[in-house]
């Protein structure tokens, strides 16, 4: 990409840093706000602000229950934020869109769900080694009490799925499920998911996606990749904290039987027998997030005006601009593929440096980023680093952000080196 | 650039009393998961008194830092002395403020010779004890 175009692209975006009124904060007196730690969470513009503040003015109470206006005001947005979800990951019916704390208990459901009433002893889950631990600890607990085995598909020293030791693993004709994220949150690996999935469906295996790191940053579509399950996190994509979703096949999502008990869920209610609901309030225990599910759908709404393609586009630009920049600093290592085959974030270390100590640096020039292991301890292991930091990307972030991010390493690197 | 003052950066570069000691009479170790921060330390005791230590372990230079100045402290005291010591006491050899994350990596080396020594299993931050 040429230099005038990735300017150009930039400008545009930079149009959208008004629509976040955080983005005007001061760190401390004089020193704004440069937030480049989206990886962790999203800043929220304010169409989504003001859709959050709109439900509990004009149409608050709870879903599904009452027959009164306000209720079905109430369930009717409830519901429209649900099919906004359905159509932002390409699935075909609402039912198969599952309501959710987080990804991380999207996850969860899947787990315990789908795996107690499937999982068999000596069953085998895999699960690779670049995953957050919100892909790994759950299928651990479930497989546990299954006397299932989770297995570490490996990766390669450029940070992809090693695929010829994922094929070797799918031959033991004891894989039950398969656990990828589609975009790591350390590595900024884009994981070639539709053959993975293919792959692991040839042999009879299931696929759960961690799309946490994807569905903020790239078009989605569930039935393209033929995904099986897929997670996400709304406050990861400029929604609010505290609602996710969970896409999964209808007819798998039919087998299962319920995650947690309650009300909502229920079909019929006695001491002798309790039948559940149909899809998706099978799976909806208990009054949900409402005004953070319609927050969601005002965040979709938001990202889609924009387009998933431009926001991947203007992040690779950075991304590219900010490894170049990194890469003539003395000390610094980083990690995953290069820079054109990669979603919008680095981690990397700078030798004699502690991820800490330079996050401390960057803070002081108002930088917010990550520092330490962004729970993949095992993926730390294996490149044998403690912490590394990590520099994540989002469609408000500009050019000039960017430069005063590597020129504060720059300063960081020589406080140390002196 | 200015981050910490000269005393934590010459610490971090050139920490004392680094090392293992074997045998020893005290060796603990504690993590900050948060951060992957590892700290040990050994210690030989004569007359009651600590003669002898050694830290090691990888972390921030906050961390680090802490341990070595720490150390330089405790270093003669007998152990009823050096278990008087306060994070107070600690912070003041920073002399910088720090947030909630990062006062863990400065009382690391705290909580290593609280469990380690005095067995106080389950010690925090924010203990007195
Ligand atoms: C790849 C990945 N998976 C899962 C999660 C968990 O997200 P949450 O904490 O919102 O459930 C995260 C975010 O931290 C992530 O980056």
């Amino acid at each position: 990409m040429s230099a005038l175009s990735l300017e150009q692209l930039t400008r545009q975006m930079a149009a959208h840093r008004a629509d976040f009124p955080i983005l005007a904060q001061m760190v401390r007196p004089n020193v704004p706000l440069v937030y480049l730690d989206n990886a962790a969470t999203t800043q929220k513009p304010t169409a989504v602000l003001r859709a959050v503040e709109d439900y509990y003015t004009h149409m608050n109470a709870n879903v599904h229950r009452g027959v009164h206006s306000f209720s079905e005001k109430a369930t009717a947005a409830y519901e429209a934020a649900r099919d906004a979800v359905r159509d932002f990951v390409g699935a075909t019916s609402a039912r198969e869109i599952i309501f959710t704390r987080n990804a991380t208990e999207a996850i969860n459901l899947v787990a315990y769900a789908w795996g107690l009433a499937n999982l068999r002893i000596g069953d085998q889950i895999l699960v690779s080694e670049m995953e957050h631990h919100a892909n790994i600890v759950p299928w651990q607990m479930v497989a546990e009490r299954a006397g299932a085995h989770v297995l570490p598909i490996p990766i390669t020293e450029d940070g992809q799925i090693d695929q010829d030791a994922y094929q070797t693993l799918l031959g033991s004709g004891r894989v039950r499920m398969v656990a990828l994220a589609h975009v790591s949150n350390v590595l900024g690996t884009i994981n070639p998911l539709a053959d993975l999935i293919r792959m692991a469906h040839e042999v009879g295996a299931l696929v759960t996606v961690d799309g946490a790191q994807s569905a903020p940053h790239m078009p989605i579509d569930v039935r393209a990749l033929d995904a099986d399950f897929f997670a996400l996190s709304g406050h990861k994509l400029c929604a609010p904290t505290g609602i996710g979703a969970l896409y999964g096949k209808r007819a798998l999502l039919e087998a299962m039987p319920p995650f947690m008990g309650g009300g909502s869920m229920i079909d019929r209610v006695t001491f002798a027998k309790t039948t559940y609901a149909d899809l998706p309030q099978r799976f909806e225990a208990g009054t949900p997030n409402i005004s953070g599910a319609v927050g969601l759908g005002a965040a979709i709404a938001y990202l889609r005006g924009i387009g998933l393609e431009a926001i991947h586009a203007h992040e690779v630009a950075l991304i590219q601009h900010t490894m170049a920049g990194l890469a003539d600093i003395e000390g610094v290592q980083m990690y995953g593929p290069s820079a054109d085959q990669r979603a919008g974030l680095v981690s990397f270390t700078l030798r004699g440096v502690h991820a800490h100590d330079l996050s401390a640096g960057l803070d002081q020039a108002g930088i917010a980023v990550r520092a330490g292991h962004h729970c993949a301890m095992p993926l730390h292991e294996k490149f044998g680093i403690a912490a590394s930091t990590r520099v994540s990307f989002y469609l408000y972030n500009t050019l000039e952000e960017a430069d005063h991010f590597v020129q504060t390493v720059a300063a960081v690197q020589r406080f140390f080196a002196r | 650039m200015d981050m910490y003052h000269e005393a934590i950066l010459e610490h971090y570069r050139q920490p004392r009393n680094w090392g293992v000691l074997q045998p020893c009479d005290i060796d603990h170790e504690e993590k900050n998961p948060l951060c992957g921060d590892r700290l040990r330390l050994t210690v030989r005791v004569r007359d009651n008194h600590i003669a002898e230590i050694g830290w090691s372990g990888e972390g921030c230079a906050i961390s680090q830092a802490t341990a070595s100045m720490l150390g330089e402290i405790i270093l003669g005291k007998t152990l009823e002395e050096a278990r008087q010591l306060t994070k107070e006491d600690v912070l003041d050899l920073i002399g910088i403020s720090l947030g909630p994350v990062r006062l863990k990596c400065a009382l690391l080396s705290l909580k290593v010779l609280k469990v380690g020594a005095y067995g106080l299993a389950g010690w925090q931050e924010d203990d007195s004890r």
